[in-house]
This record gives structure tokens, C-alpha cells and sequence, in this order.
């Protein structure tokens, strides 16, 4: 009877057991579930409030958290400094021209509405020293109420203020006491508030970062979806006392470490072999490629697929047109996307754009404000990609080509930057001046300006990362194996199906025709002659 | 005349399967070439590779036969008679001249077929063997070979024994309708019989 009785019993357990399974798989299907806080922000005492400045927050934040604030002064997020090891080029946003806006030295308080700090007007000086002056909300905000204003040096705005200039959208100050009290970990708005929104706009600057992705589709991010894992930006770049992992000066091309084992390895995510390691694919001819393709070139089909489009082209050189009455001209293409402002020239923009694929180690060299340019040989790299097929540390990438056109100094043949942002009588969007807007840039940035300058064409590498799809969305082997490749041009390897000796081919199909042009012809000879031997 | 078993059962399996093998082979092969694009080439590849181990098992089975049976003789090469068989296909087949080889079981193929087929045997289809396992397995080239050798190259000769092998097979298609009739050749490759003069 109690054999009877356990049997009886027994798919009671399997149900429920069934049933565990069952929720830890949708769990798992319906994206990573997070550890619970170990703290309720809104039961401390010192972020009671109110707060009439949001360096009060960062004061109460340091109450408890220490050594945040000496941890975030010594990161790139905090510097923008960045000295590269193996080309030794000092970068960092406060070294390097894009070729967006120039610099942010010569627009400081545009500029340095994304620097994690408050305060930060004068770039020639370092970021402000005291420990208030770090920016905890900027990635620990959870409400999505926390918002730099765009023009006050990183600070929110402490009354209500138009946005965007003469819009009457009329931003209120956000309720810094709500907004500390349900701090949290950093996730996709708030790294996005600054990372989507790069060359003064949502998907200008990269083309795989946009407001699209903080809330994706599957279909545009398998990863970051909130139908699929979704991922916070941190889940890859991972942190390590506040220094976040990953870089776009010294890029991890080809990751030979693998799946990062905690205590085996380096313990940074960024790479997609971290966690699917050098042979993912059950193909084994697919995982033959992983050694010369980076796992994006195939797995990013297209960039900017979100709705949002990216800048491909800007044209510096037209900036400054106004229409009769003396007034900005804005114009639309085709899809209604800007196509000129008088402040900025001429742009194309693009969605789900075809990357430009080239090979690359990882290694990006800048031209700097002091570099010559060779002008015979345009157009003009603002960055350079290292890495070539016959080194075993590249492989092919994809990479956001933005090109466009920039001043530059015909006297010195240097680069120049333009003081564009400010409400003065130099910059360029309130005087429609170049001359006063490049030597205000040249004062403001101690580059010199001999007086001359006119525009050159210049292109820029913004190597591509995010906006990975589910696989079934990764290009097929015909993308590249084809005559019409996608790799055609990049150089350094044989591509069964497109590459081929013409050659060989020629005498080849020449081989196939004759001894089908023999053939026939026997065939016809044996068909009149036949009977006749007999006769 | 009497009817013998010329082509045994296993001759004719190999035959038959080689030449559906072949065939794909080829077909998903100039595919791969980039010379069309009707399966798409993923697919093409995998048809490919999967129909050149299949070809490879049964070439290990057919070497294995041909010498446990002794009818790799069948391909010694010979001038004996050699010109005559070239005369015949150039002129005597026009004027009705009868085929100057009589063929027996154990030398069931003419000098010419003999030669033709020891090319298919020695050269072309060692060569494709050759460079198709380099082609497929060229993620795992030990480094000397690496350093020696590159894909282009194997590929280019790939490409060039398969061209030899399409001008094999029309000729060799062709010469099988060359007969008393269009399918005399043809019929002792299905049945296995023929009638020969003894």
C-alpha cells in the first residue's frame, strides 16, 4: 500500500516540478531576471530632500558611497583623456576632432552637457575638482525624469526652460528627491541618454546606437529586447570600480580568450566571444570563418534599422546660406529628413544602412590638431584603422563610413575647429561667420589659424557593434560568396563564388565548348553518313 | 555469340552512383564558382560537400573491389590496337568500317576507353580528391602548409580538374551512343549483360 500510495503521489512532484521548469524557462525566454536590491533608496534619511541642486544629490549619494566619486574621477567617462598604448596618441573627447561639431573644447557648454560631471566650462582647465561635481544620477537614474539640459555644462535645469530654442517646448525642472530616492543600476535610457544621442542628435554620430534601442524589437536587437534577454549595456560593458569596459580607440577585434570564466580570464564582457566563444555555430564551416570575420560583419546586416536615421554625410561647406529677408534656411529630403540648416551645412542621412567593411586590429589612430595633412590625397582620414589580411590579430569589420566635408587651414594644412555652439558674436549658429567662427575655435582651442582655410572632404571609421538580430536575420553566404559582394574590394583573401581566375575560365568554358562543338559535329557527320557504307 | 555478365552488379552501383554524384558535384561546384546561382550558395555547399564524401566512400569501396577482383587490369594502358579505335571514330563510323575491337570480360574496355578512363582514374579524380579535401579543410592547414601554399591556388586547380572532368563526361556520354545501336553501350550498364562474339 505505501508503494501504491508514492506512486500515487509521485506526479504531484513531477508537476510541480514541471511547473519550476516551466516558469525558469519563460523567465529565461522572457529576458535575464535581476537580483533584488540589497537597499530601498527612498528609506534612507539623506535623500529625504529637497535638493535646490543636483551636486546636493551627488553629496548625499557619497554619504554612503564613498569612494564613487574618486572612482569616477579616475575613468574616461570622467577625463576625456585617453592615452593609447600601442599608437601613443593622447585621445579622449578633449584631444580628438570628429567629424561631427570639431571639438568640444570650442563648445563647452553644449559639449560638456555629456560629461558625468557639472560644471565643466572651461575645457582648458580639467573637470572640476570636488567630489559634488560627479554626475551619479546621469547613469544611476531609474525614472527616466533626470535629464541634462543641453546647454548648462551638464547640470539638469533648476527652472522650467524653452527646449529646443525658440520651440515653446517649455522642460521642467526634474524632482531631484523622486529621481534619488528610486536610483538603481545604470541601464539602456540612461547610458543611451548620452551614447544615442552623440554629434547633437538621436543616431547622428554611430548608427548602431539610437533611441531605438531603449526598447527594441527583437528584430533590431536580440540581445537588448525586452522580448528577448533583455540586456542592459552593462551586462556587456561590464564595469570594474566604476571603469567600463570596452573601447572605440583600442578595440578588441578578434577575442582569442573566449568565454570569459570568472577568475580565468579578464572578466570584461564587451567582446561577443565572452560569452559564445570562438566556435558558436553548429556549422563547422561557419565557425572556419570566425578567424578573418568579426562575428558583426555578418551578424550587423545593417545598421540604423530602428526608425531613427544616422548622419552619413556632412557637408560643412555650405553652412551659412540665409534666405532673402536674412533668415536660417532649413530644407527636407525626400524621407523628411534634414537635408541643410544654415548653421550646418549639407547632410545625408541613412537607415538600414549597408556597412563599409574593412580589415582592422582594433587599432584607431587619430588626426590631431597638429597633424599635417596630405592634401594631394583626398580625402582626409579623421581616424585610421589599423590591421591588414595578412595579420593574424585583424579581421574584417564593419564600420559606419561618415564622411563629409571640413575646414581646414590651407596656410598650415592642419585641420581647424570651429566654435559653433554659443550665444556670442563668434560662433558660428548665432553669426553665420566662419571666419570669426574658426578663429574663435583657434583662441578657444590654442590650435593655430593662419586666416586662410577652406573645406576638404574627410572620412571618419565608426566601427559597428550593436543592432545584432536574431541569427536567422545574419547574412547567408551569398552576401559575400557572389559576384555582387559585400566583401568585394576589401582584399587579402580568395571568395569561392566571387573570386575567380578569368583566365582559367576562359580556357576552361573554351575546353567545354569544343568538345561539345565536336561532339555535334560527329553526331551530324554520323547522321548523313549513316547507311552509306553499305550501299 | 553468347550473353555474358560484363558489368557486375557492384561495377554498375558504383558506376551509376559515381555518375549521380558526379553530376551533382558539378553542378553545385560551378555554383559555388560563382558561374550561376540556382541553389544559392550556402546550399550549393553543403550539397557539395556532402555528395564528395559520398563519393570518396564509394571510391574506397570501388579501390577495394578493383583490386580484390583483379579488375584494375581492365585499365592497363596499350598501343595494341589504338589507332585503329582512333581511326575508327574519325572515319571508320562514317563509312559503316566495322569496330576493330572485339571485347572480352576481362579486356571489356578498347585502348581508347582504357586510356580515357585511367586519366579519369589517375589524374583527374586524384587531383579534385586532392585539392577538395585542401579546399575544405583549410582552416586546419598545419602552418608549413600555410606559409607554402594558398587558397587561390588550390581553388584555381580545383577548378580546372573539374573542367577536365565536364569535357570527360560529354565526350564519354557522347561515345556511349556510338553503338550498333544508340543504347548497345548503353544497355549492359543497367543489365549487366551483353552479347558478345566468342
Amino acid at each position: 500500500m505505501v508503494t501504491t500510495g508514492c506512486v500515487y503521489f509521485r506526479p504531484g512532484i513531477a508537476k510541480a516540478f514541471l511547473a519550476v521548469l516551466a516558469l525558469a524557462v519563460i523567465s529565461v525566454a522572457q529576458g535575464a531576471e535581476r537580483s533584488p536590491p540589497t537597499a530601498d533608496h527612498s528609506k534612507f534619511e539623506a535623500l529625504k530632500g529637497p535638493f535646490e541642486d543636483a551636486t546636493e544629490v551627488t553629496e548625499a549619494c557619497l554619504g554612503c558611497h564613498t569612494e564613487a566619486a574618486d572612482q569616477v574621477k579616475d575613468t574616461t567617462h570622467w577625463t576625456w583623456l585617453y592615452d593609447h598604448q600601442e599608437t601613443g596618441q593622447q585621445l579622449g573627447k578633449s584631444k580628438v576632432i570628429n567629424s561631427f561639431c570639431g571639438m568640444p573644447v570650442t563648445n563647452e557648454a553644449r559639449c560638456t552637457s555629456c560629461h558625468v560631471g557639472y560644471g565643466w566650462e572651461d575645457m582648458n582647465q580639467p573637470p572640476p575638482q570636488a567630489d559634488s561635481a560627479v554626475d551619479c544620477l546621469v547613469c544611476h537614474d531609474t525614472t527616466g525624469d533626470y535629464w541634462k539640459f543641453p546647454t548648462l555644462a551638464g547640470h539638469p535645469t533648476y527652472v522650467s526652460r524653452e527646449w529646443p530654442k525658440g520651440s515653446g517646448n517649455l522642460v521642467q525642472p526634474p524632482d531631484l528627491t523622486n529621481i534619488a530616492q528610486n536610483v538603481g543600476p545604470s541601464g539602456r535610457a540612461t547610458c543611451g541618454s548620452c551614447h544615442f544621442y552623440g554629434g547633437g542628435g538621436d543616431g547622428v554620430k554611430h548608427g548602431d546606437l539610437d533611441s531605438s534601442l531603449v526598447n527594441p524589437p527583437k528584430a533590431l536587437d536580440v540581445h537588448m529586447s525586452p522580448e528577448g534577454l533583455d540586456f542592459a549595456c552593462s551586462d556587456c560593458h561590464s564595469t570594474w570600480g566604476h571603469n567600463v569596459s570596452g573601447s572605440r580607440y583600442q578595440v578588441e577585434a578578434k577575442d582569442t580568450l573566449g568565454i570569459d570564466v570568472p577568475g580565468h580570464t579578464d572578466m570584461t564582457r564587451t567582446t561577443c566571444e565572452s560569452c559564445h566563444g570562438a566556435s558558436p555555430h553548429e556549422q563547422q564551416k561557419l565557425n572556419d570563418h570566425v578567424d578573418t570575420l568579426a562575428c558583426q560583419t555578418c551578424h550587423v546586416p545593417e545598421f540604423a534599422r530602428g526608425g531613427v536615421p544616422t548622419k552619413m554625410w556632412w557637408d560643412w561647406s555650405t553652412a551659412g546660406k540665409l534666405d532673402e529677408d536674412g533668415n536660417p534656411i532649413t530644407e527636407y529630403d525626400e524621407n523628411g529628413h534634414v537635408s541643410y540648416l544654415s548653421e550646418k551645412g549639407n547632410f545625408r542621412h541613412g537607415e538600414d544602412v549597408v556597412p563599409h567593411y574593412a580589415w582592422f586590429d582594433g587599432t584607431v589612430e587619430y588626426t590631431l590638431i597638429d597633424e599635417k595633412l596630405d592634401l594631394s590625397n583626398p580625402p582626409i582620414n579623421i581616424n585610421r584603422i589599423d590591421g591588414g589580411p595578412d595579420d593574424p590579430d585583424s579581421r574584417i569589420w564593419p564600420f559606419k563610413l561618415m564622411r563629409g566635408k571640413q575646414p581646414y587651414d590651407t596656410e598650415l594644412g592642419t585641420l581647424l575647429v570651429t566654435h559653433v555652439f554659443g550665444a556670442d558674436d563668434t560662433s558660428l549658429w548665432s553669426n553665420f561667420n566662419w571666419q570669426k567662427a574658426l578663429e574663435a575655435g583657434s583662441e578657444m582651442s590654442g590650435m593655430p589659424f593662419s586666416g586662410q582655410f577652406d573645406f576638404v572632404e574627410t572620412r571618419m571609421y565608426w566601427p559597428i557593434a550593436h543592432m545584432v538580430p536574431p541569427a536567422e536575420q545574419a547574412l547567408d553566404c551569398g552576401s559575400c560568396h557572389a559576384a555582387e559582394s559585400r566583401l568585394a574590394g576589401v582584399g587579402g583573401i580568395y571568395m569561392p563564388g566571387h573570386d575567380s581566375n578569368i583566365w582559367l575560365d576562359r580556357l576552361g568554358w573554351l575546353a567545354v565548348a569544343l568538345t561539345l562543338l565536336g561532339v555535334i559535329l560527329h553526331a551530324i557527320a554520323r547522321m548523313i553518313f549513316k547507311g552509306r557504307g553499305h550501299s | 555469340m553468347s550473353r555474358v555478365m560484363i558489368y557486375k552488379r557492384f561495377e554498375r552501383f558504383w558506376h551509376w552512383c559515381q555518375a549521380l554524384l558526379i553530376f551533382t558535384l558539378l553542378i553545385t561546384g560551378f555554383e559555388i564558382h560563382g558561374s550561376h546561382s540556382w541553389l544559392g550558395f550556402g546550399d550549393a555547399a553543403r550539397i557539395h560537400t556532402l555528395a564528395a564524401w559520398a563519393l570518396i566512400v564509394l571510391w574506397l569501396f570501388a579501390i577495394f573491389w578493383h583490386f580484390t577482383t583483379g579488375e584494375w587490369r581492365q585499365y592497363i594502358p596499350t598501343k595494341n590496337g589504338l589507332f585503329a579505335v582512333i581511326h575508327y571514330y574519325l572515319i571508320g563510323t562514317f563509312t559503316d568500317a566495322e569496330h576493330p575491337y572485339r571485347k572480352t570480360t576481362r579486356a571489356k574496355h578498347n585502348p581508347l576507353q582504357r586510356l580515357a578512363y585511367l586519366f579519369f582514374k589517375v589524374v583527374i579524380s586524384p587531383v579534385i580528391w586532392v585539392t577538395g579535401l585542401l579546399y575544405l579543410f583549410y582552416n586546419d592547414w598545419p602552418a608549413t602548409l600555410a606559409g607554402a601554399l594558398e587558397l587561390e591556388w588550390v581553388a584555381l586547380v580545383h577548378t580546372g580538374a573539374a573542367f577536365a572532368m565536364l569535357v570527360f563526361i560529354i565526350a564519354h556520354v557522347y561515345m556511349t551512343t556510338m553503338g550498333h545501336t544508340l543504347t548497345s553501350h548503353i544497355k549492359p550498364m543497367v543489365t549487366g549483360y551483353e552479347d558478345l562474339d566468342q
